[in-house]
């Protein structure tokens, strides 16, 4: 950052200039004042002047400098945060509430570029200005330097001592703000739920309570903030008196002139604002600080699912996936309870089918999640066609494996974008078929077609028409394998039927495992396989099972026929 | 032509009306503001006052000290100088004392109204309606509560302390500046037209920069947001390069819109500074000249070379705070737009009570479209007597769940009237349609807590037995006791993993403990898997006898606990009777469940 340099030498430069001025001024008053002589005032003014001008172009020089770093620094520290966050595997995701992501990514970065732009570079010419306006002083009045110079020793002290005090505080604060932030994103993404059942208060109260806290810290910090105020206008104000008494009475004896008395108190006024400045730069400093620790607690965070260091290529996968001995759990789950999966296994044959029946809670969306390695096996393996998955490129695996989540995730971009998210450079074709399989065709009749940008979250689309979408862009990916998670439990009969229809067609071809809670999905399967207990305790086909497990039984047959018609 | 709350946000070419328009909206924002911290505000100007006052004298002082206490001096009288210490000390400690209190004092204001403000966003947030957040994107409203807080806390920190203070000692500078010497005075004064016209220009240019910065930083906040929410998505469809070029792109934007504003600082910063040196120049020459002619003293001199250089030494601080009041004022614009949105269902003015609600829904000609040419819901009147409990079947998109919508009130009719037990929903106090009608969908949203605390949304005053029992009745217990901590378990923590099924458990138990007369259940089920499924319905079955339900559901198996089914289609309700009816006859739903039949199998 040479830039931040050249920026405190123009800085330093200025600030030497102001120094200057009263050095003149002492020259004029000791001589054309005293002898006068108004033919000689001229010259000392133009040189106040062109000192003036000169630290003027300086400051600008220095804006100019300065300008550009400190927007940069921020912009690629919010850019770093950015992929690194993108980086970091979704069980990260899941211990960290998203406004603490937020409030990193925003007002702390926020605060660092104000610190570089305006706080670092006053800093550090602040300090420097005191130190050699203190020299200039020494030079006008040694005895009056001195006094300066003890009465500020006081000042150093209280700094340190604020640091300690102004940094915890600055701590509390910044972390409250992310806790804020965690409660806006909730009461703006769960506003249906606060809404149906009229808790908007309720949410509000509790946001009071959150706000409230944050109040009382920030009026700690300023309180913070006051007292080291009180010491940096107290002491420079006695030192002032007791400069005016020491400099009248030197000057009364002679031993200085009135020239000298003016320049030191020039000079002293010039030290004024650099010392008063050290208060709010102190406090934004320890703001920057507090923010870099803050944003640094996300990008140390050691990221466990990474890419190999060689990974294999898989050119043409067939989609052969076997599970073998997998076992899962979570890393906050407490030691006594059972990995959530407890040793797996189980093979899909290429183009097979594969249904995975369970009870709500068995593990089956973790066990999809595990095949395209949004969290990594606690122990055991996954191979697809005989290679662990660990050792393909992620990019590499992802695009191998599709998947659709049970909720369906869609973003606000156009329905084309979303459908091609896993394969941008699809044709009009393959979208167009996808939809179909999906029976998505209801997007044509939206206001633009393909073009409309649905709302963020997809909200503004039913249940079914999100999940639908969600289906069409697994589809639209054309893997090897396909990972359905309940790809239908918010379609009407009707549709169901027809995108099972349809979706045979592309699963003759495409291995896939598909969560399903109902036998009609079931039937999309060539075999089935039962999870439970951690464990895979039968597969078969549908009729096998029906036939063989009461378990599956039990997880899968439908209500009684009397009870329907009922 | 004018703008109406958020609308034009995401402008930036407003005409001279527009950009009033907002100033004006966002400064009655801000007077109702303080409008209630009068009191505190006056006392706090006060004691600025006064420590500017105690600041202002010291110059004067050391003028004094310098012309009458160093002569009386020489003459062995040191009580002037004894005066002019003194009184410096004086003024000194009344300085820094006040100024210190002021900052608590000023801090405690910009806190009450930070914390007013927030509450007003919050509560405005959950006021409007689900039509506004559909269109407006929750990045945004996210946006609004954070960064653009952020920019005003930023300004009430510390900012508005440094701008008042600077003001008032610039006023106290120049006062005292003419009462030691008038002539000095004019120069000063002088100054004030290229100071005016500096300001000016960079309240102009900087105006329409912060604009840019609040709607880019908008844009990333959303996009940010929005990606980390769907970040399972984001990864397993390989969007990240996409989304790190996209974010890249936007930061870009912001980085420039700031640097912008900075520019424009760099231009301000050493432009005052230059009008403040040449002023000093001037009014040296100027003084300089009588002190040589003997008609000025020199300390009268120092104090004006003193009184000038302070006047322009706040004006640089100033400048940079300054900075910060344009980047307060941009966001404050911004959240004054939100604020000022009527929300499309408003709550009534004069509400009907309404205690004992039985549960009879009526639909009264009631007409529903989003915009005149997309009629979702065409005219049409339904009586739904109080305790029945109806299914109501159809293909997606067949207008069911802006049928459900417009009971709970997450909308209202574009015509007609829908009322609960004969008073219209538009009238009833919001807390009696909130206790009497409740909505569960199929997006069952969990709140970061514990379980019990999720479930407690439903009747917050519930002791942990009603939470208990609640989750019995719905079947959710068994699963609910086998995590981690139970009932305290806190699903933040174990994030996205409580499962779909799981999730609408906890919301189906949230339900069940509100208690309302009607219920609505909007493909509730959808993510359950049989054995819950029914269990559910076992639950729903005693829950439903003597409450109105309106079940949405695409699983058939509902009807067998329903009175009636309603069948819709492009927004009609094509058949309407007994299940038994419906299904012997020869109509959609006797294919759909016949359908449905094949399907278990």
């Amino acid at each position: 950052m040479p830039r931040i340099y050249l920026g405190m030498g123009a800085a330093l430069i200025a600030s030497l200039v102001a120094l200057l001025i009263p050095q003149v001024l002492q020259t004029l008053v000791d001589g054309p004042l005293q002898d006068g002589d108004a033919q000689e005032i001229l010259f000392p003014v133009l040189l106040v002047l062109g000192l003036g001008v000169l630290e003027a172009a300086m400051i600008w020089l220095r804006r100019w400098f300065v300008l550009q770093p400190g927007t940069h620094v921020e912009a690629r520290m919010r850019n770093s945060l950015y992929r690194q966050l993108q980086e970091l595997p979704v069980s990260f995701h899941d211990r960290w509430p998203s406004g603490q992501l937020l409030s990193r990514a925003v007002s702390d970065l926020n605060l660092v570029r104000r610190w570089i732009s305006f706080g670092i570079v006053l800093l550090v010419v602040n300090v420097a200005t005191i130190v050699i306006g203190l020299i200039f002083l020494l030079s006008i009045s040694w005895m009056l330097g001195v006094i300066f110079l003890v009465c500020s020793i006081p000042l150093w002290v209280y700094g340190y001592v604020f640091e300690n005090k102004y940094s915890q505080i600055a701590r509390h604060s910044q972390d409250q703000v992310g806790d804020l932030a965690t409660s806006v994103e909730e009461s703006v993404h769960g506003i249906r739920v606060l809404k149906a059942f009229g808790r908007g208060k309720d949410a509000l109260e509790r946001f009071g309570v959150q706000a409230e806290r944050l109040r009382a810290t920030e009026i700690e910090k300023a309180r913070a903030i006051a007292g080291i105020w009180l010491w940096l206008l107290l002491i420079p104000d006695l030192t002032f008196a007791l400069s005016l008494l020491g400099g009248v009475w030197l000057a009364a004896n002679g031993e200085l002139t009135v020239g000298e008395l003016v320049a030191f108190f020039a000079t002293a006024t010039v030290l004024r604002f650099p010392v008063e400045s050290i208060g709010f730069l102190l406090s934004m400093t320890f703001d920057a600080r507090t923010a870099v620790d803050r944003y640094f607690e996300v990008m140390d965070s050691v990221n466990t699912i990474t890419d190999p260091a060689e990974p294999q290529i898989l050119e043409h996968p067939e989609g052969r996936v076997v599970f073998t001995d997998v076992h899962f759990r979570y890393q906050d789950a407490p030691n006594d309870f059972p990995d959530l999966l407890n040793g797996i296994n189980l093979a899909l044959d290429p183009g097979e089918t594969m249904a995975l029946v369970g009870l709500t809670g068995s593990g089956k969306s973790t066990l999809t999640a595990l095949t395209t390695r949004l969290y990594d096996v606690s122990c055991g393996t996954i191979t697809l066609d005989g290679i662990d998955i660990r050792d393909l490129a992620r990019a590499d695996l992802r695009r191998h494996i599709a998947m659709a989540f049970e909720d369906a995730i869609l973003f606000s971009a156009t329905v084309r974008e979303n459908v091609l998210l896993g394969r941008p450079d699809a044709s009009e074709e393959d979208l167009a078929e996808a939809l179909s399989i999906a029976q998505a065709d209801f997007v044509h009749s939206l206001p633009q077609g393909l073009d409309t940008i649905i709302g963020e979250e997809g909200m503004s689309l039913s249940g079914g028409q999100r999940q639908r979408l969600a289906l069409a862009r697994a589809v639209a990916a054309k893997p090897s394998v396909l990972v359905l998670d309940d790809p239908l439990s918010a379609l009407d009969v009707d549709t169901e039927a027809l995108v099972e229809a349809a979706l045979r067609r592309v699963l003759a071809s495409t291995t896939a495992l598909i969560v399903a809670h109902r036998p009609s999905t079931v039937m999309l399967a060539d075999r089935v396989a039962l999870l439970e207990e951690g464990r895979i305790t039968a597969v078969g086909t549908h009729s096998q099972l029906l036939a063989t497990n009461e378990h599956y039984r039990f997880v899968i047959s439908s209500l009684d026929e009397d009870e329907v018609t009922g | 032509m004018s703008l109406n709350g958020v609308e034009g946000e995401d402008r930036n070419d407003f005409t001279r009306e527009e950009s009033k328009q907002i100033r004006n909206r966002s400064r009655r924002l801000l007077m109702s503001l303080l409008r209630p911290l009068w009191g505190r505000v006056t006392l706090t100007m006060g004691v600025v006052i006064v420590s500017t006052v105690a600041q202002v004298v010291g110059p004067a002082l050391i003028a004094y000290g310098l012309d009458h206490g160093l002569p009386a001096l020489v003459n062995h009288d040191s009580l002037p100088l004894a005066l002019a210490v003194g009184a410096y000390v004086v003024a000194g400690v009344v300085g820094a004392v006040l100024i210190s209190w002021y900052t608590v004092l000023a801090a405690r204001i910009g806190q009450a109204v930070l914390i007013d403000l927030r509450k007003r966003v919050f509560h405005q947030t959950q006021n409007l309606s689900l039509e506004f957040h559909e269109s407006y994107t929750s990045g945004r409203i996210i946006a609004r509560q954070t960064s653009d807080l952020d920019s005003i806390r930023e300004l009430l920190d510390s900012g508005i302390n440094q701008l008042v203070q600077g003001a008032l000692f610039m006023l106290f500078i120049a006062a005292a500046l003419f009462s030691v010497d008038w002539l000095s005075g004019i120069i000063l004064f002088a100054t004030l037209i290229p100071l005016g016209f500096l300001f000016r220009w960079f309240q102009v240019r900087s105006q329409v920069g912060f604009r840019r910065t609040r709607i880019a930083s908008a844009r990333l906040i959303v996009h940010f947001v929005e990606s980390m929410t769907g970040i399972r998505a984001v990864k397993a469809f390989r969007k990240e390069k996409r989304n790190a070029e996209e974010f890249g792109r936007l930061t870009e934007d912001y980085r420039d819109a700031n640097s912008k504003v900075i520019q424009l600082f760099g231009v301000l910063d050493p432009g005052l500074v230059l009008i403040g040196n040449v002023a000093l120049a001037a009014m040296l020459l100027v003084g300089g000249l009588r002190v040589a002619n003997g008609e000025l003293a020199i300390g009268v001199l120092l104090a004006v070379l003193l009184y000038t250089r302070q006047f322009f030494l706040p004006a640089q601080e100033m400048g940079m705070f300054y900075n910060a009041y344009q980047s307060a004022s941009a966001a404050l614009e911004k959240i004054s737009g939100v604020l000022e949105e009527k929300p499309s269902v408003p709550d009534p003015t004069t509400p009907i009570d309404l205690w004992q609600a039985k549960g009879a829904v009526r639909f009264d000609g009631v007409e529903f479209a989003y915009t005149p040419d997309r009629v979702i819901l065409p005219r049409f009147t339904l009586e739904i007597p109080a305790g029945q409990t109806i299914a109501l079947v159809g293909s997606t998109g067949a207008g069911k769940s802006t049928l459900a919508k417009l009971i709970s009130r997450f909308y209202d009719p574009t015509d007609g009237r829908i009322s609960l037990d004969g008073v219209d929903l538009k009238r009833l106090h919001p807390k009696d349609l909130r206790r009497a009608i409740v909505m569960v969908t199929q997006e069952a949203y969990l709140f970061s807590g514990t379980v019990s605390h999720n479930i407690a949304l439903g009747k917050p005053d519930a002791s942990h037995a009603e939470i208990v029992a609640a989750a019995k009745a719905v079947g959710a217990h068994s699963f609910i006791t086998g995590l981690p901590n139970g009932y305290e378990t806190d699903v933040n923590k174990r994030g996205g993993r409580v499962s779909a099924g799981q999730r609408q458990l906890i919301s189906f138990a949230r339900a069940f403990l509100a208690d309302p007369v009607v219920l609505i259940l909007d493909e509730a089920t959808a993510s359950l898997d049989i054995p819950s499924e029914r269990l559910v319905q076992e639950g729903l079955q005693t829950l439903l006898a003597d409450r109105t339900a309106i079940i949405i559901a695409h699983r058939l198996s509902t009807v067998s606990i329903a009175d009636r089914v309603l069948v819709m289609q492009h927004g009609r309700i094509i058949e309407d009777g007994s299940p038994s009816e419906l299904i012997s006859g020869s109509g959609r739903f006797s294919q759909m469940h016949a359908a449905w039949r094949d399907s278990l199998v």
